[in-house]
């Protein structure tokens, strides 16, 4: 058995075992175990395949073949009562097409297709695996400690536990296989696994609001799922083959263009572009660590993976001309959304889907400098996201409560916690750190392939992502006083662990992005281009940059006094005369005392609501109309 | 070793001749206004009598940030002005901008925080222009490195003139001029004391000063940028061109009041959506 074997099996063994052990202790313990034995397989893989890569052929698959048939029909009747269960049926009816089509497939038109290479590990999935792998194993470490909080706190919520941390685990299983198989028939299979982990995830809780939202996740995902389908069959019968790496390598003509076009629709609900974006920020009802483990490590990164595999095949055709719009007016629209949230979950997912909107440009333009960005931007993007959701779960449970606006006292509460998050807000947007450097890349890129409004909107997006992220700071280190209502939880080493070496991964890959991309992003770029890529950013902005890195991670030694013997006054703030003693009140009109009492902005009467998001909606719809119509238009011709 | 004494002549000069700017700022501002006005070297004195004054503060931590701020400011000035990428420099003139926000939101002081928050809204409204303007050099110049772009035989602002009003436009948020002073007015505006600077005093006030010295240069630099060739003499037009705006941004600021917000983000948006997008397009139609 090989080690890619081993490294896609050993998550599904731990998280069948978790279901099965019912003993508390004995659990944690195993996840414990289970998650670094994910972590270190993850990373011994990488290394020792890591330079040469990999190219596996699997002879004997028709058992594998028969079990995922087994599975998926399996599947497919469970989501089919369900949604009648429910009175879903639309996801019904997307489940019975797509199950039928493939079965229809399978059974009559496979035949004769043979494949070479099962699994194929190259720089990408080297970079994918380590993104999974090792982000994903800390979620898994952090939700031992999170959801022994979590029910503490919520004792409405019946305990489920060995379910919830099964289902993780079989997320990064099916994960592993989505990234490492170069058959379509098994990425699809390990594509609609993940469908379900986020469905059985989002409904965790089981009220009301999780069901109907979890449904909503199953309906627009397996939907993606039928364009999946949809392509697979066009690929095989038209082409007779059923590998990635072939389709990949063929010329964008019509013929091919309308199944990469599917492909990349199905990878639009994945990565909860707009307009299938409800589902994502339906998903904030689970508990934490499922959220964190969608938006960093896995589903969303499936959906972006696939666009960069196929952006080859993307560039200045059509079709990538369209998912190139859809992900700036997503990227756009979702920055501007962002500012009007003050539930931090909220700003959190809108963030997500912005930069998976900013992902899916980069990769859709299809240069070499801008799958370059689209890469760093996935490994960056999985870093800090995840460190933020972790540590929003954390003051969720030291605050009690995620809003953005009560977040002023945390540096009374937990001086620790704050400082992860500022961590993880400045990986998000500040110079010099991950996404901004991709950013720069994007933008070099965009207007290299003559991108006018694309470069427009990135200059928006950006200038709307500084606004939001600079009043959570900003509320961050405003410090009020700590009197609070006395809500303190536990901040468990379960939970602070994971976070603390997620805050060190972010701060290390900025400091090793140029290595990163030496070793891992431009090898992979010659690879698929031929020839020699080269790093878009030069050696000695690399190196001002590693400098300001730097710089940064020495700065709050700033804040130790260097003399004590400086004298200096301390003053009450200005409050226009009218203090009234402590900094938090002043005397007003008639003399009363009053609290001040500021709030940030939102912007609500402009970014909020539902008008903005149905107008972005119908745009996106739109663009992808008008998709449709073109590649009809040119296969007709 | 050149390179030492470049940075080092960079580092003393900027805020001297920024200086000397605020000045002249404030001397054109009372001729507008018929008055006399300070002498010149006004600024100078100014900083140096807040310099000898008490020390003062409201609580521990909110100083730090304006030291933070002057150095990443420092930081860009110097990667400006020996012609580096000039992307990199408004990164890090934003984080500079930015950890001077914080510093208005770590006083806890009701002014200083809404002056904070009027900052970051007017980082938004500038910030696109800003980028537009690297953008739309790095198309006519194919590179972002200043010492490129200004070595080329024909000025950007022959390519780039919507561009370019719509940068002085925004300028207009950079120098913190009237009608867009909504975080920090040089005068004393009574709506917002002081905004972010409310709770600073003595030595912080006039690190802050000199920030904004060096904030100057930095906003000029881009004016500048647009006009110069390989030409020697064009390093004339340069200066004149600088001159001139600044002179427009005076009288501007001296004959307009500060408007609300809505108007500033929006006035912003919409005029550099409108003239980057004429602009570029008409440029990429051309093929650059």
């Amino acid at each position: 058995m090989s080690l890619i074997t081993v490294l896609i099996l050993f998550p599904l063994v731990v998280s069948i075992v978790t279901f099965l052990v019912r003993k508390e202790n004995i659990r944690s313990a195993i996840v414990r175990v289970g998650a670094v034995g994910t972590a270190v397989l993850t990373v011994y893989t990488a290394i020792q395949y890591f330079n040469s890569g990999l190219i596996l052929s699997i002879g004997e698959t028709e058992m594998i073949d028969l079990f995922i048939i087994v599975v998926e029909v399996g599947l497919a009747a469970y989501i089919i009562t369900t949604g009648i269960r429910t009175k879903k049926y639309l996801v019904s009816l997307f489940s019975l097409f797509q199950t039928c089509l493939i079965l229809w497939f399978e059974f009559t038109q496979k035949a004769g297709i043979e494949v070479e290479t099962g699994i194929v590990f190259d720089k990408l999935s080297g970079v994918m695996v380590l993104v999974v792998g090792v982000i994903g194993s800390l979620i898994c470490l952090y939700a031992v400690g999170y959801m022994k909080a979590y029910h503490d706190h919520h004792t409405e919520v019946k305990e489920r536990k060995s379910f919830f941390l099964a289902v993780l685990f079989l997320f990064l299983s099916a994960m592993f296989g989505l990234v490492l198989c170069n058959n379509l028939m098994w990425i699809y299979f390990c594509w609609e696994i993940t469908t379900f982990c986020s469905y059985l995830l989002i409904g965790y809780t089981q009220t009301k609001e999780a069901r109907n939202n979890s449904l909503l996740a199953l309906t627009i995902n397996v939907g993606g799922g039928v364009a999946f389908a949809c392509a697979i069959v066009m690929i095989g019968m038209n082409f007779r083959t059923l590998e990635l790496s072939t389709l990949i390598s063929m010329k964008p003509e019509a013929l091919v263009l309308i199944p990469v076009f599917l492909l990349c629709v199905a990878a639009l609900t994945k990565s909860a572009q707009l307009p299938f974006s409800a589902w994502l920020l339906g998903a904030m009802v689970a508990p934490t660590p499922s959220s964190a483990l969608l938006h960093s490590a896995t589903m969303v990164k499936a959906g972006v993976y696939l666009i960069i595999r196929l952006a080859p095949l993307l560039g200045a055709t059509s079709v990538g001309r369209i998912i190139t719009l859809v992900g700036a007016i997503t990227f756009l629209a979702c920055s501007l959304m962002a500012i009007a949230q003050r539930d931090a979950k909220k700003v959190l997912a809108y963030s997500t889907i912005a930069n998976l909107g900013l992902i899916v440009m980069c990769a859709s333009i299809g240069t070499q400098e801008s799958i370059w960005a689209a890469i760093l931007l996935v490994i960056f993007h999985a870093v800090s996201k995840s460190l933020l959701f972790l540590s929003v779960g954390s003051i969720e449970h030291q605050i009690g409560n995620r809003n953005i606006e009560n977040m002023n006292i945390l540096m009374n509460v937990s001086r620790k916690l704050s400082i992860y998050l500022m961590i993880g807000i400045a990986g998000m947007f500040l110079a010099p750190f991950g996404m901004l450097i991709s950013k720069w890349v994007a933008m070099k890129s965009f207007i290299d392939s003559n991108n006018i409004i694309i470069v427009i909107i990135l200059a928006y997006g950006s200038a709307a992502t500084l606004f939001y992220w600079g009043k959570w700071i900003g509320t961050l280190v405003s410090n009020g006083s700590g009197k609070n209502n006395g809500h303190h939880g536990v901040f468990s080493l379960d939970e602070e662990l994971p976070i603390f070496l997620q805050a060190v991964i972010v701060v290390f890959s900025c400091l090793a992005f140029p290595l990163i991309s030496k070793f891992a992003i431009v090898p992979y770029l010659s690879d698929v281009f031929g020839g020699t890529a080269m790093a878009p950013i030069g050696t000695g902005n690399q190196i001002i940059m590693v400098i300001m890195m730097a710089m940064l991670i020495l700065l709050p030694l700033g804040y130790i006094p260097l003399s004590k013997k400086e004298k200096s006054r301390v003053t009450p703030i200005y409050m226009a005369g009218e203090n009234a003693g402590d900094n938090e009140n002043f005397i007003a009109a008639t003399g009363v005392k009053r609290k001040s009492d500021l709030s940030n902005w939102y912007l609500e009467g402009y970014f909020g609501g539902k008008i903005f998001t149905f107008w972005s909606n119908m745009i996106t719809i739109s663009i992808l109309c008008v998709g449709v119509l073109l590649l009809i238009w040119r296969w007709a011709l | 070793m050149m390179l030492a004494i470049q940075i080092i002549l960079i580092v003393v000069l900027t805020p001297l001749v920024g200086g000397l700017l605020a000045g002249f700022d404030r001397i054109i501002s009372a001729r507008v206004q018929g008055r006399k006005g300070p002498p010149l070297l006004q600024p100078f004195y100014d900083v140096l009598k807040l310099l000898q004054k008490e020390n003062i503060q409201v609580n521990k931590t909110y100083k730090f940030y304006v030291y933070v701020s002057l150095l990443f400011i420092i930081l860009t000035a110097v990667i400006m002005l020996i012609g580096g990428d000039i992307l990199l420099a408004i990164f890090v003139l934003t984080l500079g901008a930015i950890f001077f926000v914080f510093g208005g939101y770590a006083s806890q002081s009701p002014y200083s925080i809404i002056g904070a928050e009027r900052e970051l809204l007017q980082m938004m409204a500038y910030e696109p222009m800003v980028l537009i303007t690297a953008a739309g050099l790095y198309m006519v110049s194919k590179t972002f490195f200043i010492g490129e772009i200004i070595a080329r035989d024909v000025p950007a602002i022959v390519y780039l003139p919507a561009v370019f009003i719509g940068f002085v436009y925004i300028l207009t948020f950079k120098l913190r001029k009237s009608p867009f002073d909504l975080s920090l007015g040089h005068h004393a505006h009574q709506e917002l004391v002081q905004g972010i600077s409310t709770e600073y005093s003595g030595t912080e006030l006039a690190v802050i000063e000199i920030t904004h010295w060096y904030e100057t240069i930095i906003s000029l630099v881009f004016v500048y940028i647009f006009f110069v060739t390989s030409n020697p003499i064009s390093h004339v037009f340069a200066i004149i061109a600088c001159i001139v705006v600044y002179l427009f941004e005076i009288i501007l600021d001296n004959s307009t009041v500060r408007v609300k917000w809505q108007l500033a983000l929006k006035s912003a948006w919409i005029v550099t959506g409108v003239l980057s997008i004429m602009n570029l397009m008409i440029l990429s139609f051309f093929k650059f």
